[in-house]
């Protein structure tokens, strides 16, 4: 057991996979020398040689159209894109093909490739370094989108994405790289894909959220709780957003009865948009407070000096938990 | 045709008019427009921008500012070109690492710190200014000038548009895209690379095995020169060429840069992690201020005690700006939500108003939520 912060975790599992299958390359914009601008792969030139982790040309839609290349052949490429932000001209090569590979050939060929990305706000960045688009991604059918939260689940949900002979989005909130260590095992272990997390269990409320508004949620829930010591409230961390965990969740709120989700992501059209409508039509019987929702709001990520007003934080958190327990028809 | 005609970039040659003693060895290329007085005033505005990037660097140290890129080691190139702006007329489409670029073409100062202080008000260019704003993604810049420069050939005017991108960006597909759409329209475009060896970490050598960043104009069949970049007098007059060029209807241009990044990619990289030392110092002694001061003393328009006079002046001016950037460094709930559409939509404005409701009930101020 070792305590690693999320980016070491990252680091560890890269290595534990590289080591294990000949066949993964890493590669990416500086992602090889210096390790990536987070250090995600530092080190790993070193021990795996120029062949296998390399700095690629800037040059995003042909990051991503070479790995259908590789993947097709018999490689699993992870491809690091340097910021959520960058991987916009990506988008013709993972939506046209790397998510269509499987169908398009009756699964003659796949397509089992990892797409990293550091996403989300709340590090003072610079435009285009803070989008949330895990929505976009989970509408493309054929991709798996991958959200880890903690050091444990980063390493494991990692490593199954990279054996997945599907293809993974896998996105790395940057605000938790660095956050926090965990004790984490040093062997191989595989988190598996589509299945949530429970954090803890609860009567009164089901939260649902992922990624850094993990962190949030945690200190808003054990504000409530302090305050109201009768309250029990249910907290979900859904690790992969599509396909998601339906069966966890509905489950979770025929418990409970009342819904909120929580993400930094835009709202309409959003990961809370689908799981708010699914557990409407499957909990309806059931509910006895309005599905609710602490999301971004529907505008462009402001910069930093006005980001604080977009983003989750633990009292628009805290709120929704009082005026949603609270509820009364 | 001075230079587009007579240089060859596949043989790797590049326009030099003023050496490292800072003598002029190419009188005869020298641009006539290029007076003593210009290059004077084209020096303290390279030597205000460098003294902005080592103040910002300091300030962003100390946290007060967000990762900023610096254009020390680039200011003979930027400032070269963007003093042939034609304020009100030429347009500027630049990257993210311009800041003597964007202070030549008019942009105040403030604004630039406001950006990189993290708000979107830095981006509003003044009225008459053509420059669009700092653009993040790479070469993206090259496609909305080919565009801009579209739409001032259909008006009919004699407007230019000059655009810039790194050697990295000259990676993107769409810098020979924008490149190859200029050229098929004949479009007045003048399209730069400031090759400053490095993209972040990844070195020249690694991001393209092409002689040079020139001779991809050859693929779209654009006229194209190489020019060292750290010569004020080189780059003035090769891009005084290319925009007489452009606006005599002759279609774009494509000018390789040869200079070099004395700083880090962004004041949030280490340069000593991947950059040769060696290389390092070697670049020390190509520094464009150095060379054209030198340049002015021979000419005996410049001395130590000017120059110590002008920094203190140039010094204390920043500082000014700097402080009304913190003092103005504000953003009202409001101005997050109204611009996303001319009219803001009613469902918008149900969460500006619940948005309002949280911040009324716990405060505006940033971590007091």
């Amino acid at each position: 057991m070792a305590a690693l912060n999320n980016i070491q975790a990252l680091n560890h599992a890269l290595e534990l996979a590289m080591k294990k299958d000949e066949s993964i390359i890493i590669y990416g914009e500086d992602a090889g020398f210096e390790g990536g601008v987070f250090r995600a792969t530092v080190g790993l030139q070193e021990k795996f040689g120029e062949n296998r982790v390399f700095d690629a040309p800037i040059a995003e839609a042909t990051l991503a159209g070479q790995a259908i290349g590789m993947g097709v052949a018999g490689m699993r490429p992870i491809v690091e894109m340097q910021f959520e932000g960058f991987s916009l001209p990506a988008f013709q090569n993972i939506f046209a093909h790397i998510a269509r590979f499987r169908n398009r050939t009756r699964g003659r060929w796949t397509c089992p490739i990892v797409i990293r990305m550091p996403m989300g706000g709340g590090i003072r960045a610079l435009e285009h370094h803070s989008e949330a688009l895990e929505a976009m991604f989970a509408h493309c059918p054929g991709l798996t989108v991958v959200i880890p939260s903690t050091p444990f689940d980063t390493k494991g949900l990692l490593l199954s994405a990279i054996e997945s002979n599907d293809p993974v989005i896998f996105l790395e909130p940057t605000k938790i790289y660095r956050a926090f260590k965990q004790e984490i095992p040093d062997e191989y272990y595989t988190l598996p894909l589509g299945k949530a997390y429970t954090i803890q269990e609860g009567n009164d409320l089901s939260i649902v959220t992922y990624g850094a508004q993990v962190m949030d949620c945690e200190k808003a829930v054990a504000a409530y709780q302090n305050e109201n010591p009768n309250a029990t409230i249910e907290l979900i961390d859904l690790r992969t957003i599509q396909p998601w965990d339906k069966k966890t969740i509905v489950e979770s709120v025929k418990k409970t009865g009342r819904l909120l989700v929580v993400h930094e992501a835009v709202r309409s059209f959003s990961v809370s948009s689908e799981i708010i409508a699914s557990i409407q039509s499957e909990c309806f019987e059931y509910l006895k407070a309005p599905c609710a929702r602490v999301t971004g709001y529907d505008i462009m990520i402001p910069f930093d000096a006005g980001e604080y007003f977009h983003q989750p934080n633990v009292n628009k958190v805290l709120d929704k938990i009082r005026e949603t327990i609270e509820f009364k028809f | 045709m001075k230079f587009f005609e007579k240089y060859d970039s596949f043989k790797n040659q590049r326009v030099e008019i003023l050496n490292e003693e800072g003598n002029v060895i190419h009188e005869e290329l020298r641009s006539k427009e290029l007076t003593d007085e210009k290059v004077l005033e084209a020096y303290k505005i390279m030597n205000l921008s460098r003294n902005q990037d080592d103040y910002q660097n300091k300030m962003q140290r100390l946290g007060k500012m967000l990762s900023f890129l610096s254009s020390t080691g680039q200011e003979a190139t930027e400032v070269g070109y963007a003093m042939q702006v034609k304020k009100g007329a030429d347009w500027f489409v630049g990257a993210y690492r311009n800041n003597a670029a964007w202070l030549t073409a008019g942009i105040p100062m403030r604004n630039i710190m406001l950006y990189w202080a993290g708000n979107e008000t830095g981006n509003i260019a003044p009225e008459g200014i053509n420059v669009l704003p700092v653009n993040i993604p790479i070469a993206t810049q090259y496609s909305q000038a080919s565009g801009i420069a579209f739409a001032e050939k259909y008006k009919k005017t004699k407007n230019v548009v000059l655009t810039t991108t790194g050697d990295g960006g000259t990676s993107e597909g769409e810098f020979y895209e924008a490149m190859n759409f200029a050229k098929l329209h004949e479009v007045p475009c003048v399209f730069m690379v400031e090759n400053n060896k490095w993209a972040i970490s990844t070195p020249r050598s690694k991001a393209t095995k092409a002689l040079n960043f020139a001779i991809k104009g050859v693929s779209v069949g654009i006229r194209n020169v190489i020019v060292d970049g750290n010569d004020l007098f080189a780059v003035y007059s090769v891009v005084e060429e290319a925009i007489k060029l452009a606006r005599e209807g002759k279609g774009p241009s494509l000018i390789e840069f040869d200079t070099y990044r004395l700083g880090a990619h962004s004041s949030s990289d280490d340069p000593k992690v991947y950059r040769p030392e060696k290389e390092f110092q070697e670049a020390l002694t190509r520094d464009p201020l150095i060379r054209t001061k030198k340049y002015l003393i021979s000419k005996k328009i410049w001395s130590d005690d000017l120059q110590k006079k002008l920094d203190l002046e140039q010094q204390e001016f920043i500082k000014k700006e700097f402080e009304w950037v913190l003092a103005n460094n504000k953003v009202e709930l409001e101005d997050i939500f109204k611009y996303n559409f001319e009219t803001m939509p009613d469902l918008l404005k149900e969460q500006y108003e619940e948005a309002k409701a949280h911040f009324d009930k716990h405060g505006y101020e940033r971590g007091g939520h």
